[in-house]
C-alpha cells in the first residue's frame, strides 16, 4: 500500500475536524470536531510505525497515548461544558463572549 | 491479498471521510454523535489493516464505547433538542470551510509530493497485537505510561470538583444569585 494513502486519509479528517471545530455553534459538536482531528493524527503515528517497522512501536504506542490523553480531555471538557449550561443555560460557543469571573455580567452573556 | 488490503483500505477511508463529513454537517445533533460511531469506527478498520490490532481494539472500546456515550450523555444533561436544528453552524461557516478546504489542500500536497513513492509493506511485518503492544509498553514506555496514568487522575478529580460545583460558589455569591436562577431556568425551557 502506498504510504500516502493513510496520510492522505489523515489530512482530509483532520481538515473535516477543522471545519467542525471552526463552524459548529453547539460546544458538544465542536468536541466532536476535536475528536475526528485527534483521530487523523493517530492515523499519522500508525501508518507511520507500520512503513518504519519501529521495533520497539513507538507510533502505535504513542497512538494509544493520544486516545487515553483524548479520553481524559473529554471527561474534562464536558464536565465544563454542563457546568457553562448550569450558569448559562446554553452552550453555544459563540454566545459566550465574556469567561471571566466578574460581578456584573453583561447583559447579551447572562440571557 | 495485497489488492484486497487496498480495496479495503479504500472503502474504509471513503467511509470515514464521508460520516466524518456528516459529522460537521449534519443538522441533527444526536445523528452527529451516531455519525461520528460509524467514522471512528472506520478509522479502527484503517488500524487493523496497518497491523495495529491492539490500537484498533482499544479505539473501538474507548472512543466507540466510552467516548460516544459521554458526548450522548452530554447532548441529553444540555437538553440537546432532537429534531433537526438548522442554525446549528455559525455565520463563520464559509470561511471555516474555506480554511479547512485550504489546510486539506495544503497537508495533501505535502504529504503526496513529500512521500509519494514510498510504500508500506504489510507483508512481513509484525503483527501489534495485545502481546507486542503490552511488552513494548511496560518494558521501553512505562514511564510515560505511569506519567499518563497520574494525568488520567488528575484529570478524573478535576472533572468531578468541576461538576460538583454549587451555583452559590460559581457567582461568588450575592445578588447575582439571584439574576442567575431564573436566566438557568428560561434558558432549560428553550
Amino acid at each position: 500500500m502506498p504510504l500516502w494513502w493513510p496520510l492522505l486519509l489523515a489530512a482530509l479528517l483532520f481538515s473535516i475536524g477543522a471545519y467542525g471545530v471552526l463552524a459548529r455553534r453547539n460546544a458538544v459538536l465542536v468536541l466532536m470536531g476535536v475528536e475526528l482531528m485527534l483521530n487523523a493524527a493517530n492515523i499519522n503515528l500508525v501508518a507511520f510505525d507500520a512503513y518504519l517497522r519501529d521495533a520497539l512501536h513507538s507510533g502505535q504506542i504513542f497512538a494509544l497515548f493520544v486516545i487515553v490523553v483524548a479520553a481524559a480531555e473529554i471527561g474534562l471538557a464536558l464536565a465544563i461544558v454542563l457546568l457553562v449550561f448550569r450558569t448559562h443555560g446554553h452552550i453555544e460557543v459563540d454566545r459566550l463572549r465574556a469567561l471571566a469571573d466578574r460581578d456584573e455580567a453583561p447583559e447579551e452573556v447572562r440571557r | 491479498m495485497s489488492i484486497t488490503v487496498q480495496v479495503l483500505f479504500v472503502l474504509l477511508g471513503l467511509v470515514a471521510v464521508g460520516s466524518a463529513a456528516l459529522v460537521v454537517t449534519n443538522t441533527n445533533l444526536v445523528h452527529a454523535a451516531l455519525w461520528l460511531v460509524v467514522s471512528l469506527g472506520a478509522v479502527a478498520g484503517v488500524f487493523l489493516l496497518l497491523a495495529a490490532e491492539f490500537v484498533a481494539w482499544v479505539q473501538v472500546l474507548i472512543y466507540v464505547g466510552a467516548v460516544v456515550v459521554l458526548l450522548l450523555f452530554a447532548l441529553m444533561l444540555t437538553r440537546a433538542p432532537t429534531g433537526p436544528q438548522p442554525e446549528l453552524s455559525t455565520r463563520r461557516a464559509l470561511p471555516a470551510a474555506v480554511v479547512a478546504v485550504l489546510v486539506a489542500a495544503l497537508l495533501g500536497t505535502t504529504v503526496v509530493a513529500g512521500f509519494s513513492g514510498a510504500t508500506i509493506d504489510l507483508r512481513n511485518g509484525e503483527v501489534g497485537s495485545a502481546e507486542v503492544a503490552g511488552a513494548s509498553l511496560f518494558r521501553t514506555w512505562v514511564l510515560p505510561f505511569e506519567v499518563l496514568s497520574v494525568l488520567l487522575l488528575a484529570a478524573l478529580v478535576g472533572a468531578i470538583v468541576l461538576s460538583r460545583l454549587r451555583s452559590t460558589e460559581l457567582s461568588g455569591g450575592g445578588p447575582a444569585i439571584a439574576g442567575q436562577a431564573p436566566d438557568n431556568s428560561e434558558g432549560g425551557a428553550d
